[in-house]
């Protein structure tokens, strides 16, 4: 029976609440696995899943003012989308390329995520460049307020990050906290640490074993939290979340996960990964923990689980008949968009 | 046996035109004589025979103008062949090349290339070539003798030599697409082959004036108003001032009272002192009055630049310079551009009034006629109408009506008009 | 109107910009008290202090990838990488996220980011120091690309980037900071990106130009014009997008067309003009089109013989119009 501390910040979250985190991260492997199936029947073409990162994507967005702070997400961060507000339907509009796709309408592979009305900065595929556009919207977060320029009650104060630990070999990486340390931005970079980069193992990519041991090197704080526990991630990330508004700065956190299923619909990790190393690791399933910590806590029953899983299965469904049905976009929408029109607005003051 | 070949005369000139043969195929030559006269843009001279032998054939013949490097001749031992045969008078060794462009003006004119002299590397016809073709095909009477064309003595200076080619005229700004940048010249018929009569090649000066004609018809809707003036007063002023600024050795000429005259118009006219852009009409703050001159072989417009900063004697010395040295060839390319109107003297050959086309892109173009006396009434002090003999001439403005209207021609003729008439 | 060098247009427009609009910032290496290593930001540290004149640290990848943060985030960065030879690790930043971010979005996020590089030979900098890039830039849709050759251009090109929604890079000629001089008109101008301008008109040859390359087209135009040679000068000034009409009216003008650039010849910026001039005006040519560029060396070669024949200038210029004009 788990005790509800009350010094962690998740001991205040309402029932309803964690039933939503549970729900984000149910929605999102049910959503996933249905993704792994269309493409083996050969409905769409490419897919990376998010299944084993959920308590690590869904607990943090949770920690932030979801919506409203600024998120640069990378490819794997389906749930963490699912946690933003997005349904099966929004999702399966980017498998299937859909025109009315929120990302990018049909441009960019599946799990290049991008929504604008929530905070969400469109992904790319080079790894690791995204950590430094997140600096760059907390610099702009602080410009602001050191010019006293207007910004509204709703306004971000925070941006969070996420990559891979493989990706934090990069330069970009690098430079990006080197200037949230420089000048302590209200940034949150969080490593979703799966041991693997695609089949190249942690140990090939640092010598260390945290990552977030790199931050002494940024002058910023760094934080290590079991990513399986979608509760601790989201005491951490809070905790990290508090030191962004309050001006002091920013965190990397190495959120440790496991990768349960190959890089992606592409890849074959039989030849670099034993199947018992994944079956143990699926023994530590965070949808299951979540599940026990919330029947422990007296907030769940087997009963709402059952009928929470059923109403998601019936949302991808749905949202698979729908957009499966769906006409695709015009050959000639590929020319559009190469260039805003206009002109930046004028300041006002 | 051995060619003579275009020599290149000076560092930039690539080219030269045969002035004269001194020799007749068959003559016999002594290598340095003086085989042929060559003329080109710096320098006019004999071009001596390479070697002994006889003149055995001419390639290029008189009024030609070729690349440098081109064959002209072949001397060679009496009765020797002169073989390979070329088969154009222009060519180098190979056949020159048709371009895009000349190649579609002459599907699109149903032009047979062969009719033109090209003065291109290697003979090759230019599109300049063809342009200058079909204008000359295209108007009759040509271009060359539109009235204020025609060379002639008068008030207005005449150069008695062809005049150094005066930089072109730029065409209006283009930062949009002109509506056909090169001139359009309109189809004209090839002449019939057995069609009696003599080819004229075109001279530089000639293609220049012709390609600025169309230009200039093609890109500014002309009106043309007319005044006429009565020239008492300035004959008289003339008359009185003569001798005195002969002392200063200048000679009063006539023209000055009208660059004068035309720039107080100009003053009361802006509009006319200005010049079409896409953007709007750009008026110039400078009044640099350009004067079209005949030379035997066209016309070339001297400017007087800042007109509007000199007075009689100061025009009047302007005038005379520029006529001086329009004479002896010694215009520097600077004094025939920048111009921001232009008036022509058509009147010295008796006309009485013209429709001028524009020095583009000016604005306005003012035609000078003929002073002739006339019998005019005037209205005395008190009232009575008298006919008075007076010296008058018929004043026409053309001008660019995207610029500038009736009022605006008008109140610079009206302006003009009273500044002659009223001079002190 | 005030005569100032091509810097100070450049300094003068972003002085205005930082005076009017508090979301203007400039960010970059040595761009603080230093005022920059050629002086392009001198006195705007004094002026608006180091919230907004900002030393960034030496690492240009992070220097554009913050600068398209803030913009994505509302605000207006100019972005100065201190010699385009450095311009790569930042390459990736500028090429894959700032040009497809408004593309990749479907038009959701827009970046307003403005990357200022001095760029160009001629200056005594080696291989390291004199290179022309703008080539790889000018090929990337998503980026619109200018290089001023005129103060006026560079106060007003610099005005125009930063109301552009979209991410532009400045390629300014170094060789010309303080060199080249001109009127420049008080108060807000803006040059149109998009819009070549006649820098000579003419009817003989058109040259195609842009940077230094268009300051010594003029100066070459002015040099064959006493030969009687009317070159048309077209100052592109615009790479991306390219003002293909202008090009286009010019060669249907003189059928005639040499492009000059101080980049290597081979797939340099001239390339894509000739191809245009290939594509759209074929049949207006009265003449092969001509390129005049660098020799496929890597970059410019440090002694100064080696340089100079290396680089373009003036009288090659005249030479190739001469050429051109004869044919
Ligand atoms: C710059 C760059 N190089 C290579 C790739 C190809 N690639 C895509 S994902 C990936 C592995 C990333 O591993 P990691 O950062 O650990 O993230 P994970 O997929 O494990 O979540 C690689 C090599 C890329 N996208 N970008
Ligand atoms: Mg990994």
């Amino acid at each position: 029976m788990t005790q509800k501390t009350l010094d962690k910040p998740s001991a205040y979250l309402s029932e309803a609440t964690l039933h939503a985190i549970l729900r984000a991260m149910l929605l999102s492997r049910r959503f996933d696995e249905r993704a792994w199936l269309l493409h083996r029947q050969g409905k769409i073409v490419f897919h990376a899943s998010a299944m084993g990162h959920e308590a690590a994507q869904v607990g943090a967005v949770f920690a932030i003012h979801r919506g409203v702070d600024y998120v640069c997400p990378y490819y794997r961060d389906l749930a963490m989308m699912i946690a933003l507000g997005w349904g099966a339907r929004a999702l399966m509009l980017d498998v299937y390329a859909k025109p009315g796709g929120i990302s990018s309408a049909g441009r960019q592979m599946p799990n290049h995520f991008s929504d604008r009305r929530l905070g969400v900065v469109s992904t790319s595929a080079p790894v690791a460049v995204q950590v430094v556009h997140a600096a760059g919207m907390a610099f702009a977060i602080k410009y602001k307020a050191r010019l006293g320029l207007p910004t509204p009650d709703d306004a971000p104060r925070l941006a969070l990050t996420t990559l891979g630990e493989g990706s934090t070999s990069q330069g970009d990486f690098h430079e990006a906290l080197n200037w949230a340390g420089v000048h302590t931005l209200p940034l949150i970079c969080l490593v979703e640490n799966n041991g693997y980069a695609i089949s190249v193992k942690l140990q090939a990519q640092m010598a260390i074993r945290d990552v977030s041991e790199r931050a002494a090197g940024y002058g910023i704080h760094g934080a290590v939290v079991d990513g399986m526990d979608a509760l601790a991630v989201y005491d951490t990330v809070y905790e990290a979340a508090q030191r962004a508004y309050n001006g002091d700065g920013a965190t990397l956190i190495d959120a440790k996960v496991y990768r349960f299923t190959p890089h992606s619909s592409d890849d074959d990790d039989r030849s670099y990964r034993s199947r018992e190393e994944v079956e143990a690791a699926r023994a530590n399933d965070p949808i299951l923990r979540l599940r026990q910590t919330l029947i422990d806590l007296g907030a769940l029953t087997a009963a709402d689980f059952e009928e929470m899983d059923a109403e998601v299965r019936s949302e991808v469904d749905a949202a698979q008949a729908e957009v499966e049905a769906m006409p695709d976009p015009a050959p000639e929408d590929a020319l559009a968009d190469v260039f805003a029109p206009g002109r930046v607005d004028a300041w006002q003051s | 046996m051995n060619d003579v070949l275009m020599p290149q005369l000076g560092e930039s000139v690539v080219e030269g035109t045969i002035s004269r043969w001194l020799k007749r195929v068959g003559d016999p030559v002594r290598a340095f004589e003086p085989l042929l006269e060559v003329s080109t843009d710096k320098v006019d001279t004999e071009i001596p025979a390479p070697t002994d032998g006889v003149l055995l054939e001419i390639l290029v013949e008189a009024g030609q103008t070729v690349a440098k490097g081109t064959r002209l001749a072949v001397i060679g031992a009496a009765g020797e062949s002169s073989a390979p045969k070329h088969e154009s008078a222009v060519s180098d060794a190979t056949a020159p090349h048709i371009t895009p462009v000349v190649a579609r003006m002459a599907a699109e004119y149903q032009i047979d290339l062969a009719q033109i002299v090209g003065t291109g590397r290697g003979g090759r016809v230019t599109k300049k070539d063809v342009e200058a073709y079909l204008a000359q095909k295209q108007s009759a009477p040509p271009l060359s003798a539109a009235p204020w064309d025609i060379p002639g003595s008068g008030d207005l200076f005449s150069a008695k030599e062809s005049a150094p080619m005066p930089t072109p005229p730029a065409a209006p700004n283009m930062t949009a697409p002109p509506p056909a940048a090169a001139p359009r010249l309109h189809p004209v018929e090839p002449i019939p082959p057995q069609t009696a009569g003599e080819l004229i090649p075109h001279s530089p000066i000639r293609r220049q004036i012709a390609e600025h004609m169309v230009m200039s018809a093609l890109t500014s809707p002309h009106v043309t108003t007319v005044f006429e003036v009565d020239m008492s007063a300035v004959m008289a002023h003339r008359e009185a001032h003569k001798a005195e600024f002969a002392t200063q050795g200048v000679n009063l000429t006539l023209t000055a009272y009208f660059v004068l005259a035309a720039v107080a118009g100009l003053r009361a006219a802006p509009m006319l002192n200005a010049r079409w852009t896409d953007e709007g009409v750009f008026v110039h703050r400078v009044y640099h009055i350009g004067i079209a001159v005949a030379v035997p072989d066209g016309l070339i417009v001297p400017v007087i630049k800042n007109a509007g900063d000199l007075s009689l004697l100061g025009a009047a010395r302007a005038v005379n310079d520029l006529a001086a040295r329009a004479r002896e060839k010694q215009l520097k390319p600077d004094e025939v551009r920048d111009g921001t109107f232009t008036i022509t003297n058509h009147g010295v050959a008796g006309s009485l009034f013209a429709t001028p086309l524009i020095h583009q892109p000016q604005v306005g173009i003012l035609g000078v006629g003929v002073i002739e006396k006339r019998v005019k009434v005037v209205t005395d002090s008190l009232g009575g109408d008298t006919l008075a003999i007076r010296p008058c001439c018929y004043l026409s403005l053309s001008f660019d009506h995207r610029v500038a209207d009736g009022a605006a021609g008008d109140g610079f003729l009206l302006t003009v008009k009273r500044a002659l008439e009223s001079w002190t | 109107m005030a005569v100032m060098t091509l810097i100070e247009g450049l300094r003068q427009g972003m002085d205005e910009a930082l005076a009017a609009d508090p979301r203007v910032f400039i960010i970059g290496e040595d761009v603080g008290a230093r005022g920059g290593v050629f002086r392009a930001t001198q006195g705007l540290f004094d002026k608006y202090g180091g919230d907004r004149v900002i030393d960034s640290p030496l690492a240009e990848s992070s220097i554009v990838g913050v600068g398209i943060g803030a913009a994505l985030a509302g605000l207006l960065p100019i972005c100065e990488i201190q010699f385009a030879d450095f311009i790569y690790p930042a390459f990736n930043q500028i090429v894959n996220e700032a040009a497809r971010m408004y593309y990749r979005s479907a038009g959701d996020w827009h970046v307003p980011l403005v990357i200022r590089v001095p760029y160009g030979g001629g200056v005594g900098g080696g291989l390291y120091h004199s290179q022309s890039v703008e080539s790889l830039f000018a090929h990337q849709p998503g980026l619109k690309v200018v290089v001023p050759s005129t103060p006026a251009d560079a106060k007003g090109l610099i005005k125009a980037a930063l109301y552009d929604p979209n991410p532009v890079i400045i390629f300014e000629p170094k060789k010309g900071y303080r060199g080249i001089k001109g009127e420049v008109p008080e108060g807000e101008i803006v040059t149109s990106i998009g819009a070549a301008r006649v820098a000579r008109m003419g009817g003989d040859v058109s040259v195609f130009a842009y940077g230094m390359m268009a300051y010594y087209a003029e100066q070459a135009a002015e040099m064959v014009a006493v030969e009687g040679i009317d070159a048309e000068i077209i100052d592109l000034r615009t790479l991306a997008p390219v003002d293909r009409e202008s090009i286009l009216a010019s060669v249907r003008k003189t059928g005639k067309a040499l492009i000059v650039y101080e980049d290597n010849l081979t797939l340099g910026y001239g390339a894509e003009v000739a191809a245009l001039i290939a594509d759209d005006g074929f049949e207006f040519l009265d003449a092969p089109v001509r390129r005049l560029a660098a020799p496929d060396v890597p970059a410019t070669p440090f002694s100064h013989p080696m340089q100079d024949f290396f680089m373009i200038n003036p009288d090659k210029i005249a030479a190739a119009i001469r050429e051109l004009a004869a044919y």
